[in-house]
């Protein structure tokens, strides 16, 4: 028999085991008899009108099987791709909604737009019919940034969308933002851009779908981080399929960020034209393909004005935001540069008066939608970047002014004027951690070292907190949510008492069937070994809502704990029985039910047994078998926090920016297996990095062709761009989720950018540089220099 | 990628008739960069002539005053080669700059020369040391090889066996990496020979191209701060979103600078 490996311990993951040795099972891997491949036809114009399809040549193509385009959607009666968001402006007014076709209908919006699906017997094949497909396009000027797209005559993208503005969204409190900004004794000004990002999980997007006719029931194999609420949107929104007759299947996949975590009409496209061709009908992007279809992350323009008093307390923030849609509102989209954005604002700090406005616009680009952090960052960014521009205008420490307006310890819970009530937390505990850890005291030292060598040694910090573990329902429904956002978990005990989970949160490189098996180890005292958990099918799972926004623990974890707690609670039953005890008396602990008091007790499998051979068996008050379930809607979101402190070197020969030391000091609450929790805090923060000094998903206004359209344009960061990292935790206990914990998946991407700017400003601040936007490319550190007040050399 | 047929001669004639009797026929070396051609289906030929076969085009000799790399020689071979590092370090270090080690393993000399990419390494070695490219028709001088944009002098159906470096007093080469390619946003080839410094440049430009301004200053003294002062023109250098022409040509005096320094070491 194996060990107990419980909360706290880190055990190698268990899914290492199939991907390490090559035996994942992702959906190229998979192989439907009769399967036929299909290819997408893409817009190659960032906005045109379709004026016409011949489809002729390309049907009659070897091979071609059948060639769909949007006429053929529109004459099957088939919806638009739901958005799961509704938000409205400040009087109330719903946002803009236009419909986004599965197939293009009538005009093109952005590069990629899907205009129509080529369906053969090779995937050779289908290429070289979707080459002769003949598409007559009446070319328009696109328009690709905000700031563009809401000036008057700017193109427009749907006639009943004027000035492109999807919504004028608004949060806090305007006029008591006003009135504190006449008392202010300072007021610390800043423009910047938050740049679009390209997700690029290693997986690109495919799927397969076939329809048996004999059971009228559907199958979808999709890279999906939620497939029940792909089953949802496409079957009863989309394609007018029932429940009970799709099934959609999400298997290994590799990594999403957020990518995979939306509807798409590809999905929508290939279910349909599975029936339609009455043959299982496979799709795998190709990485360009990727790039032009994936939903884009971040993209917005910011006006921001921190008041303050004469010692540096912050009095008022106000905030206003241009934020890109993208072509057509994908699943998400509204909800990230609004619900996630302005609420955190509010950042680690008292500051009483918040306000935050954001135009919601729409653009000749790919949907912009979550991408790991979604919103968080972004409003991350601004503050912690304001901090220090507050900060350096009014001469105070950059430390110390964060230290002046943070929200003590014991202030907690802690209720922001921007909605949210931050139940626990601890900044400067934190930053005093990471003060430490990153030897702050030696920074002098370090940066006269650079100096010898002719470079500029910089130090940022960013002390902040997000929002994760989405959602409570009640909330995010008064926020424009149309669904719900709890969790389910079933933990099914064999009648030898194994273990198998089914739980609704979806396992794409996050490590869920290694800390998921933790927790019922730990709780009901059973083997690691023998606990496997299953997920990512609408036929083996009974529902759920995948896995984004740090919630696969928090409210997963929460479910499963609750379903573990049921178990026992039934085990306490059949134990009373068999031992004869009264119910009250017995007690569960290290897999052993016992009589308090006494030596008499039955193993966990002893338990588990009976409750599958019932011959001694309280029949008339308990059902046989043991396997219990719960659904677990969150009272609060869960707020992670912390302090990360970046430590640059810039070249200001070339320009180039070197990371050369990073430290984050998170508090995530509980931490479950603190191998897994550190390897999602170096990925974040890596992504982060990345934002801030290498990553950005560029277009061609008017054209709207994506300039950085593959990883040869786009650059992505990689080993040899990382210091060793220095992550540490630093908990308090979220005081209501089960086991106290906050969430990890996304802090690292939320904390980092900022610190990194902050450090590359500082590093430059000798020479007047007060901000410098992301990513702080060779280039664009080397303009700034050029542009500096002080020769380079004086240094 | 679309079907077509493929031949593997193993003999340098027989490649050049397979490929001047198919038309638009391609031949096929590390398949780096063809091979991502073909699946993105930018390129279609009815075959491809792969010189992996030809025993002849592969491996390194000296013979004292002039090294000869083959064409079928991949890029890691010339990075780890004793007589490179002992003779040339510079276009050691050059070859050991490119891609990643997976790309350095199957990418040869012979693809890269007559692929001629604005931002390729080789050709600013090539270039930089004066090299000979030698054909399966004749021999070529680097300054009549490279033509611009993956142009070169190269005719339907000339095979490149072998490029013949001559040994320089000292050489260094210092590239400035695009960020998301590897490949050279800015790439300096310095090379000092008795009767002058030869000084060229990859990835600024459209085509690698030579630096007369330098290559007189270091001539008359091959001490490297003496060119920072020397400015490249930005007419004709290429502007796109990871630089600048006038980022760019600053780039040219700082690698330039640093590749005299590595000449030095
Ligand atoms: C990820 C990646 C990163 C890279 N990074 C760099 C980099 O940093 N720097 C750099 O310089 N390069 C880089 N490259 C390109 C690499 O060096 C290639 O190997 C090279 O450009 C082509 O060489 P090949 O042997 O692969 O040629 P192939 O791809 O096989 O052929 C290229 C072209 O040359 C022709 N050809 C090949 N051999 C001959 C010959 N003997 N005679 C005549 N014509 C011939 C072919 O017909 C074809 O048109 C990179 C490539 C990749 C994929």
């Amino acid at each position: 028999m194996g060990n107990v490996i419980g909360i706290g311990a880190a055990p190698k993951r268990k899914e290492d085991q199939r991907f390490l040795t090559g035996r994942g099972n992702y959906v190229s891997d998979i192989k439907r008899p009769g399967m036929t491949a299909g290819v997408f036809v893409r817009s190659p114009h960032g906005h045109a009108i379709l004026r016409g399809i011949d489809k002729a040549a390309a049907l009659a193509s070897p091979g071609v099987i059948a060639v769909l385009t949007g006429d053929d959607v529109k004459a099957d009666g088939l919806g638009s791709l739901p958005c799961g968001w509704g938000i409205s402006d400040a009087k109330g007014v719903p946002m803009k909604e236009p419909p986004f076709p599965m197939l293009a209908q009538g005009k093109v919006r952005f590069v990629g737009d899907m205009v129509a699906f080529v369906v053969a017997e090779t995937p050779e094949q289908a290429n070289a019919g979707a080459e002769l497909l003949n598409i007559d396009y009446e070319v328009l000027p696109s328009v690709i940034g905000v700031l563009e797209a809401v000036r008057p005559n700017a193109p427009q993208l749907f006639d009943d969308v004027p000035d492109n503005i999807c919504c004028d969204w608004e949060l806090g409190d305007k006029a008591a933002v006003e009135s504190a900004f006449r008392r202010a004794a300072h007021v610390a000004r800043l423009s910047l851009v938050n740049n679009r990002l390209i997700g690029n999980p290693m997986e690109p997007r495919a799927a397969i779908a076939e329809y048996e006719p004999g059971t009228d029931r559907f199958t979808l194999w999709t890279t999906s981080q939620f497939p029940h609420v792909v089953r949802f949107l496409m079957g009863a929104l989309v394609l007018n399929i029932p429940q009970h007759k799709l099934r959609v299947v999400a298997p290994d996949v590799g990594g999403g960020f957020g990518v995979k975590q939306f509807h798409y009409g590809e999905e929508a496209v290939i279910t349909w034209a599975a029936k339609r061709v009455k043959r299982p009908v496979k799709w795998v992007a190709s990485r360009s393909e990727g790039y032009v279809s994936d939903r884009h992350g971040r993209d917005h323009v910011t006006e921001a004005e921190l008041a303050l008093d004469e010692n540096g307390r912050f009095l008022a923030f106000r905030v206003n935001t241009l934020a890109n849609m993208g072509g057509y509102l994908s699943t998400f989209g509204p909800n990230i540069p609004t619900n996630l954005y302005g609420p955190l604002l509010g950042g680690v700090y008292t500051t009483p008066a918040i306000y935050c406005n954001v135009k919601v616009v729409f653009t000749n680009t790919v949907p912009v939608d979550a991408y790991r952090g979604a919103g968080r960052p972004e409003a991350t960014f601004v503050l912690e970047r304001i901090v220090d521009v507050a900060a350096a205008e009014m001469g105070i420490d950059r430390v110390e002014i964060r230290r002046r307006n943070m929200i003590p310890k014991e202030a907690y819970p802690y209720q922001t004027p921007v909605l949210v009530q931050y139940d626990s937390g601890d900044p400067m505990g934190c930053l005093d951690g990471a003060l430490e850890a990153a030897d702050v005291k030696g920074f002098g030292v370090r940066k006269a070292a650079s100096a010898g060598k002719g470079k500029f040694r910089g130090l940022g910090y960013s002390t902040y907190v997000e929002a994760c573990g989405l959602a409570p329902s009640r909330f995010a429904g008064r926020l424009g949510a149309r669904g719900g956002l709890y969790e389910s978990a079933t933990v099914r005990v064999h009648p030898t008492g194994q273990v198998t989970v089914m739980i609704g949160t979806h396992n794409h490189g996050q490590g869920h069937e290694t800390t998921f098996a933790q927790i019922v180890s730990d709780k009901l005292g059973v083997a690691f070994e023998n606990v496997d958990i299953v997920f990512g099918d609408t036929d083996r799972v009974q529902f759920g809502m995948g896995t984004y926004g740090s919630r696969s623990l928090v409210v997963g974890g929460a479910a499963l704990s609750k379903a573990t707690d049921k178990v026992i609670a039934k085990g306490k039953k059949i134990a009373s029985h068999l031992l004869e005890a009264a119910e009250a008396d017995i007690q569960f602990e290290s897999g052993k039910f016992s009589v308090a008091g006494t030596d008499r007790m039955k193993t966990f499998e002893e338990i588990a047994g009976a409750a599958y051979v019932p011959h001694d068996y309280p029949l008339e008050v308990l059902e046989p078998g043991l396997e219990e379930q719960a659904y677990y809607d969150p009272v609060n979101f869960t707020y992670p926090g912390g302090c990360h402190i970046a430590e640059v070197e810039v070249d200001p020969e070339t320009g180039t920016v070197t990371l050369v030391n990073y430290t984050a000091v998170d508090d995530v609450g509980t931490v479950i297996n603190p191998m897994i929790v550190e390897g999602q805090l170096h990925g974040g923060i890596v992504q982060g990095v990345g934002q801030a000094l290498f990553e950005n998903a560029v277009y061609d206004e008017g054209s709207g062709q994506l300039l950085s359209g593959s990883l040869m344009d786009y650059c992505v960061p990689r080993a040899d761009h990382m210091p060793m990292m220095k992550v540490a935790t630093h908990a308090t206990l979220c005081t209501h989720t089960p086991m106290g914990v906050k969430g990890c998946g996304e802090v690292g991407t939320i904390g980092s950018p900022a610190a990194v700017i902050n450090a590359v400003v500082d590093a430059l601040s000798h020479l007047g540089v007060t901000h410098v936007d992301m990513p702080a490319t060779p280039n664009r550190i080397w303009r700034l220099l050029q542009n500096a007040s002080l020769p380079v050399a004086a240094e | 990628m679309k079907p077509c047929a493929y031949h593997q001669p193993v003999q340098i004639p027989d490649a050049a008739k397979l490929l001047t009797s198919i038309e638009d026929s391609k031949l096929l070396a590390g398949g780096m960069t063809l091979i991502p051609t073909l699946k993105q289906r930018l390129a279609n030929p009815p075959a491809l002539v792969d010189l992996s076969r030809l025993g002849s085009l592969k491996g390194i000799s000296g013979d004292g005053a002039t090294i000869t790399i083959g064409a079928m020689t991949p890029h890691a071979v010339v990075a780890a080669s004793k007589l490179v590092q002992a003779k040339i370090p510079g276009l050691a270090a050059l070859a050991s700059m490119i891609g990643d080690p997976a790309v350095r393993s199957r990418g040869t000399i012979g693809g890269s020369v007559a692929n001629n990419d604005p931002a390729a390494d080789y050709p600013a070695g090539v270039l930089g040391l004066g090299a000979t490219i030698i054909t399966s028709m004749r021999e070529i001088a680097a300054d009549e090889f490279f033509l611009g944009l993956f142009e070169t002098a190269l005719e339907a159906g000339e095979i490149i066996t072998a490029i013949r470096f001559p040994v320089p007093l000292r050489a260094g080469y210092a590239k400035f990496k695009a960020p998301a390619s590897r490949y050279a946003l800015v790439g300096v080839f310095v090379a000092k020979f008795a009767d002058g410094v030869r000084v060229a440049v990859t990835g600024a430009g459209p085509g690698v191209f030579r630096v007369p301004p330098m290559e007189a200053a270091l001539s008359l003294n091959f001490d490297p701060s003496a060119i920072a002062a020397i400015k490249i023109d930005t007419d004709g250098l290429t502007s796109d979103i990871h630089a600048e022409a006038d980022y760019r040509a600053h780039l040219v005096t700082v690698m330039a600078k640093r590749a005299g320094d590595a000449a030095l070491v």
